[in-house]
């Protein structure tokens, strides 16, 4: 047996698996279709937050967000990693009542955040218009530039031993091969499913989406905006029913760049860019952040989220086939997930205890074995 | 947003568009639209009103004579979902919806890059002339021209005429090459003549060929000297001057074309002998062909236009016309080859692509410019590749990566 594990996908999720893995001393490859963080990692917009959705969702979301913590210190500086913080921005005393009720969530749970009111908002983002009641500030997220990341996680796997295989198309898994179209099969003793949106092709039985997303990015100007802001409404519009939606979602770059984000489309399926949804987007943004009328866009593009009915991720062991697991699904929060996910893939591997429970994100919710 | 209708749309107003808009106008509604303030294209857009050729000043005369709707400062950046494209104006975004479409885009200079090319005083051949005709006082200023192509002699002569000191014209074609070049303009009387009348005011100008910037450096940085390097006929010699305008023949503006979703191979959009592209109702016409020259921007614009307006009969007409043109294009092409030692000129740590300083050395282990682009960012800046995306296709073969709007920056309320 050549390897131990083979990873079918070079995402940032395959690329965090291969990093767990390889570290723990097991030989991996990476088998990628296109190329290096090719597909819906390209075009994701790499905050790293912690979330509150569910109990599963904030567990995640805050083990990954320690680990990219502990990676910091060797991240090359081109990983544009910024401790920038993001800042929920409430409209109004509704959404203000959310503030607090987050603020509370948060704290129970040792996660400090600050309540801003609106001159303290307006204060620590003056780009934002007067009139908006305020909002919470969570220090701890973060903004990284996840294709230079997910490269770093794959040439340290590469330094521990692993493989690389690009241009090859996977088409069929088993317990002890892949399978690649050109008729060659790669033999394993396990493996990782991390294929992304496409992965329920290859594991029949999952249930994964494709949610559209744009992204707009600017010229450079630094200090127009300073932290990660994104409003209130985010948490009813982006896992609302499945109807389109916009948010309000601004990135400051470490280059100085502004990323505005973000849609949701269900349902559409090539990555044109739609006008009418892309002007909603940026309506939306102006309604916030007027001066953003004003600046130079270099470029549009769209991202394919992969998304799963309950919103959280597949990680963990396939039922009904042996030695094979799942990382896939992690919608739009696969950039933070993506450590997380990782570790408790070779959790699962070497069977060794998760520093988190894992039950929630395994396949077996979807999948129930005959 | 406001709305433009046109029975025939064209899309840039230089020698191709105008001639395009001008031969559809007296069967059709036309309308051009183009990025600057004023019609002429690359050529005579900075000289309206001292335009010395009679032909070119009747044509802009007739394109100006009220029959065309003209729309200046209006830069098309993209089509949205249902086929109508996108422009930005000083006063917000314009639709414009047409029944034919005429793409006349031109083309821009190609760089390559070489050390010291990124100095404040190395400048585009085409774009340093462009400088002068907007009014760039260069009396006196020590010049070296470089490159490849008959721009660079065109430049010199504009230069030179301005008052600048040409030092040399480096061009790093063959003296074969020309040569064989010039011997096949027995067909093209006109441009012998031009030809002639050009090295005779040139003639104290050194025109090197096999010669090539290696190098260029400013050592003294309170000056504005530099020193530049020249490999010539395999000698190098180092030049002293006050500004290095470079420029490796011209690519095409295919942009507008591509998003559209128009055949585009090598480099230049396909089209058929009426100029139509691989979309039925949208013509191209001049350089986004190929490069040709004005003339063949001239006709083939005549030929878009008539056929675009339905006259077809009088389009072939002048179909031997364009053939003789095309094969001068060819030949020019074929002269202006670049050849392979350019490919080695820059080290490690020349900046290639100029909007996200990405070095040479970062970009050698890669197989196409979309990884590049993922893995060291080169090409995402505001340029969008348009100028490190033809140096590295020559560099390494990459191919173009796909084009999205906006193909131009934009003010985010204009997208
Ligand atoms: C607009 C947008 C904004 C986002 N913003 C954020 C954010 O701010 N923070 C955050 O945490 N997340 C964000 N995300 C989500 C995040 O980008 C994704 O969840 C994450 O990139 C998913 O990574 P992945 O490795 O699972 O998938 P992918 O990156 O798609 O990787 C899967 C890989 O598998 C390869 N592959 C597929 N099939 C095969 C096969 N058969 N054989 C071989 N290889 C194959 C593909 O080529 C691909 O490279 C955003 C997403 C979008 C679209
Ligand atoms: C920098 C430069 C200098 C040159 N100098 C000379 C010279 O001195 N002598 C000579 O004989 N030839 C010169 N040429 C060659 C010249 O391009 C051709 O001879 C001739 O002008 C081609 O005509 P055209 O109509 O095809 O293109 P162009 O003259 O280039 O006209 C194209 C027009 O379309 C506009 N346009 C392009 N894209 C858009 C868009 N998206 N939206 C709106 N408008 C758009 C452009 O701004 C331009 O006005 C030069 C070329 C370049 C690039």
């Amino acid at each position: 047996m050549k390897f131990d594990v083979a990873i079918v996908g070079g995402g940032i999720v395959g690329a965090a698996c291969a990093y767990s893995l390889s570290r723990e001393g097991l030989k991996v490859v990476v088998i990628e279709s296109a190329g290096i963080a090719s597909g819906t990692t390209a075009a994701g917009m790499g905050h790293i937050v912690v979330m509150d959705d569910s109990e599963a969702q904030f567990a995640l979301t805050r083990y990954s967000q320690q680990l990219w913590n502990k990676l910091v210190p060797g991240l090359p500086k081109l990983a544009e990693f910024e401790n920038c913080g993001t800042i929920w921005v409430a409209a109004d005393d509704e959404e203000m009542a959310e503030v607090r009720r987050k603020h509370s969530f948060y704290a129970e749970r040792g996660i400090r955040s600050e309540i801003l009111d609106e001159a303290s908002l307006s204060a620590a983002e003056p780009n934002l218009r007067r009139g908006l009641a305020g909002g919470l500030l969570v220090s701890g997220d973060s903004v990284v530039y996840q294709l230079f990341a997910t490269r770093f996680l794959i040439d340290t796997a590469k330094r521990n031993g692993a493989e690389l295989m690009v241009g090859k198309d996977v088409v069929g898994i088993d317990a002890d091969s892949v399978l690649i179209s050109d008729g060659t099969t790669i033999k394993c003793g396990n493996v990782v499913n991390a294929a992304g949106f496409t992965a329920a092709g290859l594991s029949p039985g999952l249930k994964i989406a494709k949610r559209k997303g744009h992204l707009i990015i600017t010229e450079r100007y630094p200090n127009f905006a300073r932290h990660q802001l994104v409003e209130l409404g985010y948490l009813k519009s982006a896992h609302g029913s499945a109807t389109d939606s916009v948010a309000f979602n601004v990135q400051p770059r470490s280059t100085g760049q502004i990323l505005l984000g973000s849609s949701r489309q269900f349902g559409a399926v090539d990555g044109e860019i739609d006008h009418a949804i892309l002007r909603r987007m940026t309506a939306r943004a102006f309604e916030y952040m007027p001066a953003l009328r004003d600046l130079s866009t270099v470029r549009v593009w769209t991202g394919f989220r992969p998304a799963t009915p309950d919103n959280l991720p597949y990680i963990g062991a396939m039922p009904g086939q042996a030695n094979v697991y799942i990382a896939a699904g992690h919608e739009g929060l696969g950039i933070t997930t993506s450590l997380g996910t990782g570790e408790l893939i070779a959790d699962a591997i070497l069977g060794r205890e998760p520093a988190i429970p894992a039950e929630p994100y395994s396949p077996a919710r979807e999948i129930k074995e005959h | 947003m406001s709305k433009v209708r046109a029975e025939v749309l064209v899309i840039g107003g230089g020698a191709a568009g105008m001639s395009a808009a001008l031969a559809a106008s007296a069967y059709a509604d036309v309308t051009v639209v183009d990025d600057n303030p004023m019609l002429g294209g690359q050529i005579w857009r900075a000289e309206l009103g001292k335009i010395k050729s009679p032909d070119a000043k009747r044509l802009v005369e007739q394109v100006n004579s009220g029959k065309v709707n003209i729309i200046n400062n209006a830069q098309v950046f993209g089509s949205d979902s249902h086929g109508c494209l996108l422009a930005e104006t000083p006063d917000g975004t314009i639709e414009l919806t047409f029944e034919k479409l005429i793409l006349a885009t031109g083309a821009r200079e190609r760089f390559l890059p070489f050390p010291g090319w990124t100095l404040p005083n190395v400048l585009g051949a085409g774009g340093l002339q462009a400088m002068v005709k907007g009014g760039l006082n260069i009396a006196d200023t020590r010049v070296i021209v470089a490159g490849t192509g008959p721009l660079l002699l065109a430049v010199a002569d504009h230069l030179k005429a301005k008052g600048a000191k040409v030092i040399c014209i480096a061009e790093q074609a063959p003296a074969s090459k020309i040569r064989g070049f010039a011997l096949g303009l027995w067909r093209f009387p006109a441009k012998i003549a031009q030809g002639v009348a050009l090295r005779m005011r040139l003639r104290d100008v050194p025109y090197w060929t096999d010669s090539w910037v290696t190098d260029c450096v400013n050592d003294d940085e309170t000056t504005h000297t530099i020193s530049v390097t020249v490999s010539q006929s395999g000698v190098a010699r180092t030049l002293e001057c006050d500004l290095l305008a470079c420029g490796f023949h011209l690519v095409p503006n295919t942009e507008v074309a591509a998003v559209l979703g128009c055949r585009i191979d090598d480099g230049t959009v396909r089209v058929d002998e009426f100029q139509q592209t691989s979309i039925a109702n949208i013509y191209c016409a001049g350089e986004p062909t190929g490069i040709g020259g004005v003339e063949a921007s001239l006709i083939e614009g005549k030929i878009a236009g008539l056929a675009a307006a339905g006259q077809i009969d009088e389009a072939r007409r002048h179909f031997a016309e364009n053939g003789k043109t095309r094969r001068f294009g060819d030949a020019l092409n074929a002269a202006f080859t670049l050849r392979d030692e350019l490919r080695s000129l820059a080290s490690a740590d020349t900046v290639v692509c100029r909007c996200e300083d990405v070095e040479y050395g970062r970009l050698i282990e890669f197989a196409n410019s979309r990884e590049a682009k993922l893995q060291t960012r080169c090409g995402m800046g505001p340029c969008q590749g348009r100028i490190c995306g033809p140096a590295n296709e020559f560099l390494f073969g990459w191919k173009p990566g796909t084009v999205r709007p906006p193909i131009f920056p934009v003010k985010m309320e204009d997208l």
